[in-house]
């Protein structure tokens, strides 16, 4: 066997320079769904910076563990929550465990009566709700049902996405799905009564 | 706001997620054809849900990009 030339070892290098140029750029132009989800998943702004920041840093280092062709999105997304439960259970945001038993069409005729029986033919109700309402719901919502409504939800990942970057079965997802979006709705519920 | 109608309940996340079965699909349709409560219900949860989606089209504060872009090329050792 022969030692690789110092030729094809400068191909191989110019080669990996290339690979690697080409994902940083097509990571960096995911930066602004990534924050997106990071923004609905931490409390404020500055939270939602740092763990964007920490993601990329990883991705940047990790890069040869992604495989060309697969969805570099929920790659990334990936190793946001998982930043994301460390964090957590650094800091332990304590969310208020609330029952969600209240049945769907239950806060939608209390939504109903607060803004009057017509409002449910128009968007009255939803306009009662602002930036914030959002951000105040979803900080009220268990991490693990607030994880999975705002991947679905507000990142528009597919349950199977959404069951790969969680680690957790598709029918898992679904159920949390089912029981988060009903405690959202019940967090929104009180935003637009207050 | 009138009574509330199971079957509905039962189908209409799946309704809004176009997930039901054809059978399933044409079935809530026939229903909401004459269900004046169950049309409300299903306008009234798909505008809750434009509101979650448009409610968090925030774009990224502006220096973020460049931070993001400084770490290009961290070593892996690092």
């Amino acid at each position: 066997m022969s030692e690789p030339s110092p030729d094809t070892d400068a191909r191989r290098i110019a080669t990996e320079a290339r690979d690697r140029a080409r994902f940083e750029e097509e990571a960096l132009a995911l930066a602004d769904q990534v924050y997106r989800v990071a923004r609905r998943l931490v409390g404020s702004r500055e939270e939602a910076e740092d763990l964007v920041q920490e993601t990329y840093a990883r991705a940047f280092r990790s890069w040869k563990s992604f495989t060309p062709g697969t969805n570099l999105r929920a790659w990334l997304l990936r190793i946001l929550t998982n930043l994301n439960v460390d964090r957590g259970r650094k800091i332990q945001r304590s969310p208020q465990t609330q029952p969600l038993e209240e049945t769907d069409y239950y806060l939608a005729n209390k939504m109903a009566s607060a803004a009057g029986e017509e409002a449910l033919e128009t968007d009255d109700v939803v306009e009662r709700l602002s930036q914030d309402s959002i951000v105040n719901a979803l900080s009220e919502i268990p991490p693990q049902f607030r994880d999975v409504v705002v991947l679905v939800d507000i990142g528009d990942f597919s349950y199977a996405d959404a069951a790969q970057i969680l680690d957790v079965p598709i029918g898992t997802v679904m159920s949390r799905l089912h029981r988060g979006r009903r405690a959202l709705k019940q967090h929104l519920a009180e935003e637009a009564l207050s | 706001m009138g009574e509330p109608c199971d079957r509905c309940e039962e189908l209409l996340q799946d309704f809004l997620d176009r997930t039901l079965s054809d059978a399933e699909w044409r079935e809530a349709e026939e229903h909401l054809v004459g269900c004046d409560y169950c049309r409300r219900r299903y306008r009234f949860e798909e505008s809750l849900r434009r509101y979650v989606r448009t409610s968090s089209l925030e774009r990224m504060p502006p220096g973020l990009m460049d931070k993001l872009t400084e770490l290009r090329g961290l070593d892996a050792t690092a």
